[in-house]
């Protein structure tokens, strides 16, 4: 080892070279198209889907197309109210039946579990989440279905089946979320509830609860817009009837699972309305996205 | 009381020939964004010795040492003034490459942060930056650094485990080992003894005594006794009031700041009458 | 009532939510292992569906799932995790940034039928790839592109930016601490999100509908046809012709999706370690 560093005798500093510098620029901007790629996606399916959907607001007009009652594409009928009405109806009564054992599981993983069974709860939400959504269906289709049709005395298709099944498929997105939401409260609050004599509960229920609840309706927005979005379950469970609810075993029919049932023969106008349905159902979800957002914007 | 004016150069501190000075510092000032941390900070850093920057916390030291390998850049928002000269040259003239002034003037942290790697790749890291390829180059370089550090003996026959293995003193050493492969000239230690235990602060000094014939050394520490122990120099750091930025108050001999400083704050300082 | 009782109960009822949740994936899992085990062979696995009634395999759904769900991890890992070093690394937050953050959000909640129409409107029809492997491997990809972009993202930023200063300290340019330090050391959780969102892919079904089509196919070129599992099992299941090849199906797709997300488990306890 040299004891003078060679580098020692030199007093001029190297300038950054044009080389480098193009370098790090390009760099820059591959990093930055790709994360645009994320914009572009978006934006393509927007305009993809919308492009499709156009002719629609020439052909039936926006407010039959949205306010028509009767969907019957042979007969020249487009209007889509009743699927609207079908997805809304399978959507909240999922929510309905999902959201507290949702929360309640996610209070129960951040509150009560000890680390030994947290650790074995959570991989099992997880892995609730990671079953393909055709399972659920078809597990709904030979095991529910059977004993619902019983109990309502009908086929067993209709909301109620596919709101047990959505209910379950929602619970993990609701669950993980809500849990993330209250364990970021810091312990400090709990200990502070606890030392004034509180219960567990009354400390959950009063204070936990109550400091995560945007993060709480964050992730109850988030899995109302999975079960809105639901597709292959939902059409393998409510009959796929376009027609109003009129009860709990009665088929409806849904924005996605119409979709599904028609677009293998559809041609022409009947093509376009179901692209009409698709750009209804990402202007739902885009809403709901910016719904999350507002709101952690109001938290912060 | 009025805020801290510029630097009182101590006494009896000898003239400095142009050759023995390393870093040049004349009036320097530092913002983060709209806060004027630094003011008027004019130092000359000394080849072949140690010199230590001490005061309490929060006094801007650390902020000044890492002025001296541009780490600041790092930190959107933040703007330099005055000068500060490596051999005479301009570490902030224009269109000068920060990442070569790092690879000559290298940093150690306050907290040991060995690469999540192995103990090897740690040390062939930097070589590897400069393109050395060949492994019995990169096995000469890394033994080289590592008996540098004062760590080979311990660590020569777990080469490939985890740098994260190794206890924090180790793990500094280790760090210094990385620093010292790709050779600077200059080595700026923010705190390196801070998050380390007792045992180890002794090796890290020891080493620092036996680094500096080949590396100028700067060193950050809010152990007063530890600069006494190390420093040839020492640079006293003051900031009198919250919001108003932080000078350097004295600057001299470690021998004379210790015995016989010329400035009220800094005796009191020494004498543990604050901070 | 005392306030202790109602706490018991309170706490009892969140144990009961929690005990559903497990319980109900207990009964899926064991419903359709129970049912699907005993179909499942290797003679199963390995030969081809035939007559109307689907008898034999699902030899080409197994090879269509698995080619597809291979393809589109490669087209979007690269993407996705460059796409997450500008988020943590390079970009300056602002009106681009939280642009962009917006579009992964709206991507990640797409519903997956309309990422099927507009796969099938854009890569089958305008762009003339057809019904393939490769339309339906760029539509998944851009599904699987948030949840990759987001698990890199926070794995990059849980890495220590002491461990970024040790880098800058000594002379490494961005890209040089970004490729050779930072991103090796968030490897770990990236290569969970990858296999994490690449089981989510296995198990899509109404994207890859309007994407890959449903010939039973086994796919050599990207831009031919194939069947993947989910849809073999959907149309089993409609058309009820064929219990026990549904089961078997289904068996066989809950094992792969559980493969993925053990190994991911796994991938990140062992490297957590070093």
């Amino acid at each position: 080892m040299s004891v003078q560093n060679p580098a020692a005798s030199k007093s001029e500093l190297t300038l950054v070279s044009r080389e480098t510098q193009v370098k790090e620029w390009l760099l820059a901007a591959l990093f930055f198209s790709c994360a645009f790629v994320a914009v572009l996606g978006v934006a393509l399916i927007f305009a993809f889907v919308g492009w499709k959907a156009w002719p629609i607001l020439g052909e039936v007009g926006f407010g039959d197309f949205l306010f028509g009652t009767v969907w019957a594409p042979s007969d020249g009928s487009f209007g889509i109210l009743a699927l609207i009405q079908g997805s809304f109806v399978v959507t909240l009564g999922a929510l309905a039946l999902g959201t507290p054992l949702a929360v309640g599981t996610a209070v129960f993983l951040s509150e009560i579990a000890t680390p030994r069974i947290r650790s074995f709860v959570r991989p099992a939400v997880e892995l609730l989440a990671g079953i393909p959504s055709v399972v659920y269906g078809f597990f709904g289709v030979v095991l529910l279905r059977p004993l619902i049709g019983e109990l309502t005395g009908s086929v067993g298709f209709g909301p109620l089946t596919a709101w047990i099944v959505l209910a379950i498929m929602i619970v993990p997105t609701i669950a993980a979320l809500s849990e993330d939401a209250l364990r970021s409260i810091p312990m400090g609050i709990r200990e502070a509830s606890y030392a004034m004599g509180a219960t567990q509960w009354q400390t959950i229920y009063k204070v936990v609860v109550p400091a995560a609840k945007i993060g709480i309706i964050d992730a109850i927005i988030l899995g109302m817009g999975r079960a809105i979005g639901e597709t292959m379950a939902v059409l393998m469970l409510v009959g796929n009837a376009p027609q109003f609810f009129a009860g709990v075993g009665e088929p409806v029919s849904t924005l996605t699972s119409q979709i599904v049932m028609d677009m293998g023969y559809s041609t022409g106008t009947h093509r376009t309305a179901l692209f009409g349905m698709a750009a209804i159902l990402f202007v739902i979800s885009m809403a709901l996205v910016l719904m999350v957002r507002l709101l952690s914007r109001l938290r912060d | 009381m009025t805020p801290v004016q510029a630097t009182s150069f101590h006494h009896n501190l000898p003239h400095s020939e142009p050759g023995d000075v390393k870093i040049s510092v004349r009036g320097l000032n530092f913002w983060y964004s709209d806060f004027n941390a630094l003011t008027g900070i004019s130092v000359e850093i000394r080849k072949k010795a140690v010199t230590a920057f001490i005061g309490p916390s929060g006094c801007g030291k650390s902020t000044f040492l890492r002025c001296m390998n541009r780490m600041n850049d790092l930190i959107p928002g933040t703007r330099v003034e005055g000068t500060m000269l490596l051999d005479g040259a301009d570490i902030y003239g224009q269109g000068v490459d920060p990442v070569d002034l790092r690879r000559r003037v290298g940093m150690i942290f306050q907290q040991p942060n060995p690469f999540p790697q192995s103990i090897y790749d740690n040390v062939a890291y930097g070589p590897r930056l400069q393109g050395v390829k060949k492994k019995s180059d990169l096995d000469g370089l890394v033994e080289e650094s590592l008996k540098r550090a004062n760590l080979w003996k311990e660590v020569k026959d777990i080469l490939g485990r985890g740098g994260l293995t190794l206890s924090g003193g180790q793990q500094q050493r280790l760090c210094i080992a990385r620093v010292l492969a790709v050779e600077p000239e200059v080595l700026l230690m923010d705190e390196p003894c801070s998050a380390i235990d007792p045992t180890s602060v002794q090796k890290i000094e020891d080493l620092m005594a036996e680094l500096k014939d080949t590396v100028t050394i700067v060193i950050v520490t809010h152990n007063m006794q530890q600069a006494a122990r190390v420093s040839d120099y020492t640079a006293f750091f003051l900031q009198e009031l919250a919001g108003e930025p932080a000078a350097m108050v004295e600057f001299g001999r470690t021998s004379d700041i210790f015995t016989s400083p010329t400035d009220k704050r800094t005796e009191d300082y020494i004498t543990g009458r604050f901070g | 009532m005392d306030k202790r009782i109602t706490n018991n109960i309170a706490v009892a009822v969140l144990w009961v939510a929690a005990g559903i949740t497990v319980a109900v994936l207990g009964a899926i899992i064991i419903y359709v292992f129970v049912n699907g085990v005993r179909v499942l062979s290797p003679a199963f696995i390995f030969t081809w569906p035939h007559g109307v009634n689907s008898e034999g395999g699902v030899w080409p759904t197994i090879v269509s799932t698995l080619y597809v769900t291979i393809l589109s991890m490669l087209i979007c890992t690269p993407v996705a995790v460059l796409a997450a070093v500008y988020l943590a690394e390079y970009a300056h937050q602002g009106r681009i940034v939280s642009i962009i953050r917006f579009a992964a959000d709206s991507l990640a909640s797409v519903p997956s039928i309309v990422m099927g129409l507009f796969g099938f409107a854009l890569f089958v029809e305008a762009m003339g790839f057809g019904l393939s492997m490769l339309s339906a491997s760029l539509a998944l990809s851009l599904l699987m592109l948030p949840i990759v972009m987001r698990a890199t993202e926070e794995a990059i930023r849980s890495v220590p930016r002491y461990i970024r200063w040790g880098s800058y300290g000594m002379g490494a340019t961005k890209w040089q601490t970004v490729s050779k330090v930072v991103l090796p050391a968030a490897a770990p959780r990236v290569i969970t999100g990858i296999v994490l969102a690449t089981g989510r892919a296995v198990g899509e079904t109404a994207v890859v509908f309007y994407t890959m089509g449903q010939a039973i196919w086994l796919p050599i070129s990207p831009l031919e046809s194939g069947r993947p599992m989910t849809v073999h099992l959907y149309l089993l299941a409609v058309e009820g012709i064929n219990l026990p090849a549904a089961y078997g199906t289904a068996l066989l797709l809950m094992l792969m999706i559980l493969g993925f997300n053990l190994s991911a488990r796994w991938i990140l306890k062992r490297y957590r370690k070093v």
